[in-house]
C-alpha cells in the first residue's frame, strides 16, 4: 500500500485546457519523477474548480494552498520549493476565494470554517477514487468487515434506525425503518437499488461522492444487501455523468478482484454483486418506481402506491432504494455508532447534510455541515456574502422537492422538521440564492417550465396543470394578467398537490404556492400596475409568442 | 425507406450483433438504444423494426421508450449538437442571455436543425455542474461561466 504525503490536482476545466492545463500536468509529472518523490504525492485531474482568468490552476493538499495561472515553465520552481523542500511558492499563490467549484472545502482545510464537518464528502478530493487501496486506508471496507463477521442483519438495520439517519433525497424517511421493511419480507430474491439519478436542478453533490468516492457506495450497498438479504444490486447513474459512470465500473471491478464484493464477500459465504444502469436523460427517473420501471426497460413513469417499493419494487421483488447521499453516510455509522451519529445535527434530524451554493453570492460550490444551521449563516459565513453588495431577497432549495423562501426566513433553521413547520421544504439541498434583480414571477416561470417539460405525463393533474400554470405565469410576465390568474394559480397549486400521482407533480405546485405567500405585492404589481419590480419580465403585452 | 449503412454495415447487421451481445431481455433495451443513438445519432423506422424482431418486443413498446428519454432521438439531427441548460441556477446566473445570443448566432430556434444540417440547437434540464453556469454542452464538450460574448468563439471551434 503506498501511503501518499500530498496530493496535487490540476483543473481541467476548459478554460483551464485552453490554457495549457495538459502541458503543466505532464511537466509536473516529470518533474515529480525527476526528484523521485512518484511514490509520495499522486498527481490528477480535476473538473470541479475553477477560476476566473486564473487557470489553470495547481492545487496542493494538505496544505490547502492553490496557485494560479500555473504555466509549464513555473513547474520546476514549484517542485522544487514546495514539494521538496515544504515551502510555499508565494509569488504564484492566489486566493482561493471567488472560486467556484470545490472551494468551501479548502478554505475548511484552514481552520476558517470550524462548523464543517464532513462525513459524506470525508474522502472525496483526498483520496484517488481509481485506486481502492487509497479508500482502505482511509478505514474503508471496515464497516462492512465489522457487519459480516459481528452482527447479525437484525443488529444491523437497527443501528441505522437508531442513529436517526433520514434520506437525503428531499423525502426525509427513515432509512433503518426502511431496511426494516425489507428485510421483514419473506422472499426469494430482494434487490438494493442505489438511487443516482441526481436531476434536481442546481444538485451535484451525489456526482462528486460517486466521482471522488465510488467505494463508498459500493461498501454502503454491500452492507444494505446485508441488512435486508438481498443479493442483487443496480446502481442507476443519470446518463449526462459519464466520469461517475466510468470511477464506479472500475470501482466494482477492483471490489471484485478484492472479493469485497462478489460471491464469497470477506470469505463469510456471503453473495452481493452490483450492476450499472445508465440514466437516457428523464428526471422523473429520481422518482423510485419510474427508476424502477425504467431498469425494467420501459418509459420513466412512477407507479401507483401502495404496493411500495420495499414489498413490489423491481420486478416485482421487495427493493431499498437510498439516494448516494443516504448510502455515503453509512460506513461512518457502522464505524462510530449511533450515539456519535445523533451527537451531530439537531434531535429530529441528526447528521450532516451536503448542500451545493448557487446564484448571485461571492462563493459558489458544496459545503457539508450539521442539520440546523440557518441560510443567514449559509450566505455569510460559507458564501463570504451577497455578490456586489447585493441584497439576499429570495432562496431556491432546489428542485421539484424545493421551495421559494423569502429573506424573512433566513434563520429558520435548515432541518427537516423546522423546514416542514415553517411551510417550505429543505429540497435536496440545492441553495439557489437570489439578489434584488431575481423576480418570483420569472423564476416561478422558469420552475414550471422545467415541471412542463419533465412531466412523464400519465397523470392529467401534472401533464395540464403544469401547462396552465406556465401559460398563466407567462401572461403575468407580459403584463397582460388579471386578478383571476392569481385564484387559478392558487387552484393549480392546490390541485397538483393533492391530484398528482408522484412527488413531482405534488410538489410543483410549490413555487405557486410560495410566491402567493410571501411576495405577493410584487406578483401583483406585475398585474395591477403592469410593472416588473425587479426590472425582468418582458412586460411587452404579448404573450401569444410563449406557446410552443 | 433509406437504409442507414454505417461503416460499410446496414443498421440491420449492426442492431443484431447488438441483441446477439446484450441479450433479449427486455432491461437491456434502454443500453441498446444507447448505443444505437450513439453510433448513428438516432434511431431510425428500420432500427426499431428490427430490434422490435430480434428482441421480440412490440414496436409501439420500443417506440413509446424512445421517444420518452431526452438522450435518446428518433429524429436525425445535425452534426453537432447543443444543448443549453434551461434550469433556474443557470438561469439566475445570466443564462437568458447567453440564450437569446445563441440562437441569434445559429439563427436556430429551440429544438430546430440547421437546413446545412450542421447545428442542433437543444435545451436541457440541470446537467449537474451549476458551480459554473450558466453552462452548453456541444456534443460531449461542457463550457462552463459562458457569457454572450463567448459564444461565437466557442461555435467557431467546430468551424
Amino acid at each position: 500500500m503506498k501511503a501518499i504525503r500530498s496530493m496535487i490536482l490540476v483543473s481541467s476545466d476548459p478554460e483551464s485546457m485552453d490554457h495549457g492545463a495538459l502541458e503543466v500536468f505532464s511537466t509536473l509529472q516529470k518533474q515529480i519523477l525527476a526528484h523521485g518523490l512518484e511514490e509520495e504525492i499522486s498527481l490528477s485531474m480535476i473538473s470541479d474548480v475553477s477560476k476566473k482568468s486564473q487557470n489553470p490552476l495547481v492545487l496542493v493538499y494538505p496544505d490547502a494552498v492553490i496557485y494560479g495561472s500555473v504555466t509549464p515553465e513555473d513547474i520546476p520552481h514549484i517542485v522544487e520549493e514546495h514539494l521538496y523542500k515544504g515551502r510555499v511558492v508565494e509569488e504564484k499563490q492566489i486566493s482561493p476565494y471567488d472560486l467556484s467549484g470545490r472551494i468551501a472545502w479548502l478554505t475548511a482545510r484552514k481552520g476558517t470554517l470550524p462548523a464543517e464537518n464532513r462525513i459524506v464528502l470525508k474522502n472525496v478530493g483526498l483520496i484517488d477514487p481509481e485506486i481502492i487501496d487509497d479508500y482502505i486506508i482511509n478505514e474503508g471496507y471496515e464497516a462492512l468487515g465489522k457487519v459480516l463477521k459481528e452482527m447479525t442483519p437484525k443488529e444491523t438495520y437497527t443501528v441505522i434506525k437508531e442513529s436517526g439517519l433520514q434520506g437525503r433525497g428531499g423525502a426525509g424517511f427513515p432509512t433503518g425503518l426502511k431496511w426494516q421493511f425489507v428485510a421483514g419480507e419473506k422472499r426469494d430474491k430482494k434487490y438494493v437499488i442505489c438511487n443516482a439519478d441526481e436531476s434536481e436542478p442546481g444538485t451535484f453533490k451525489d456526482r462528486l461522492v460517486l466521482e471522488g468516492d465510488p467505494h463508498a457506495i459500493i461498501e454502503a450497498m454491500t452492507i444494505a444487501a446485508y441488512a435486508v438479504g438481498a443479493d442483487e444490486g443496480f446502481v442507476y447513474i443519470r446518463g449526462e455523468y459519464g466520469l461517475a459512470i466510468t470511477r464506479m465500473q472500475k470501482a466494482i471491478e477492483q471490489a471484485q478482484e478484492y472479493g469485497l464484493l462478489g460471491d464469497n464477500i470477506f470469505g463469510t459465504g456471503f453473495a452481493f454483486n452490483i450492476h450499472i444502469h445508465a440514466g437516457a436523460g428523464a428526471y422523473i427517473c429520481g422518482e423510485e418506481t419510474a427508476l424502477i420501471e425504467s431498469i425494467e426497460g420501459n418509459r420513466g413513469e412512477p407507479r401507483a402506491r401502495p404496493p411500495y417499493p420495499t414489498t413490489a419494487g423491481l420486478w416485482q421483488k421487495p427493493t431499498v432504494v437510498n439516494n448516494v447521499e443516504t448510502l455515503a453516510n453509512i460506513p461512518a455509522i457502522i464505524r462510530n455508532g449511533p450515539e456519535w451519529y445523533k451527537s451531530i445535527g439537531t434531535p429530529s434530524s441528526p447528521g450532516t447534510k451536503v448542500y451545493t451554493i448557487l446564484g448571485n453570492v461571492n462563493v459558489t460550490g458544496l459545503i457539508e455541515v450539521p442539520m440546523g444551521i440557518t441560510l443567514r449563516e449559509v450566505i455569510s459565513i460559507y458564501a463570504k456574502g451577497m455578490k456586489d453588495g447585493g441584497t439576499f431577497k429570495v432562496a431556491q432549495t432546489g428542485g421539484s422537492s424545493g421551495s421559494i423562501i423569502p429573506a424573512s426566513l433566513q434563520d429558520t433553521p435548515m432541518d427537516f422538521d423546522s423546514y416542514n413547520k415553517a411551510g417550505v421544504s429543505l429540497g435536496s439541498g440545492a441553495l439557489l440564492i437570489g439578489n434584488q434583480d431575481v423576480c418570483v414571477v420569472d423564476l416561478a416561470k422558469v420552475l414550471l417550465n422545467f415541471f412542463r417539460f419533465e412531466s412523464c405525463g400519465k397523470c392529467n393533474p401534472c401533464r395540464i396543470g403544469n401547462k396552465r400554470a406556465f401559460d398563466v405565469l407567462s401572461r403575468i410576465a407580459e403584463g397582460v394578467g388579471n386578478l383571476q390568474d392569481l385564484v387559478d394559480l392558487q387552484m393549480l397549486s392546490n390541485q397538483l398537490f393533492e391530484l398528482s400521482n408522484c412527488g413531482l407533480g405534488q410538489t410543483a405546485g410549490s413555487p405557486l404556492k410560495d410566491i402567493l405567500a410571501h411576495f405577493q405585492a410584487e406578483v401583483e404589481a406585475h398585474i395591477k400596475l403592469k410593472v416588473c419590480p425587479a426590472g425582468v419580465c418582458p412586460m411587452s403585452g404579448n404573450w401569444e409568442h410563449q406557446i410552443d | 425507406m433509406s437504409v442507414l449503412v454505417k461503416n460499410g454495415q446496414n443498421v440491420r447487421n449492426i442492431v443484431r450483433a447488438l441483441v446477439e451481445e446484450k441479450g433479449r431481455e427486455k432491461s437491456e433495451l434502454i443500453p441498446i438504444l444507447q448505443d444505437i443513438n450513439g453510433q448513428f445519432g438516432y434511431i431510425s423506422d428500420e432500427a426499431i423494426k428490427e430490434l422490435s424482431e430480434r428482441m421480440n418486443i412490440p414496436g409501439s413498446h420500443i417506440y413509446s421508450v424512445a421517444t420518452f428519454y431526452r438522450m435518446l432521438s428518433t429524429e436525425p439531427r445535425g452534426e453537432h449538437v447543443i444543448q443549453f441548460c434551461e434550469s433556474a441556477p443557470c438561469h439566475v446566473a445570466g443564462g437568458r442571455l447567453v440564450w437569446e445570443k445563441l440562437k441569434q448566432e445559429l439563427g436556430l430556434e429551440k429544438g430546430e436543425t440547421s437546413d446545412d444540417e450542421k447545428w442542433t440547437l437543444l435545451t436541457t434540464s440541470c446537467l449537474g455542474v451549476c458551480g459554473v453556469g450558466p453552462v452548453m454542452i456541444v456534443d460531449n464538450n461542457i463550457y462552463g461561466n459562458v457569457t454572450p460574448e463567448q459564444v461565437p468563439g466557442i461555435l467557431s471551434q467546430y468551424n
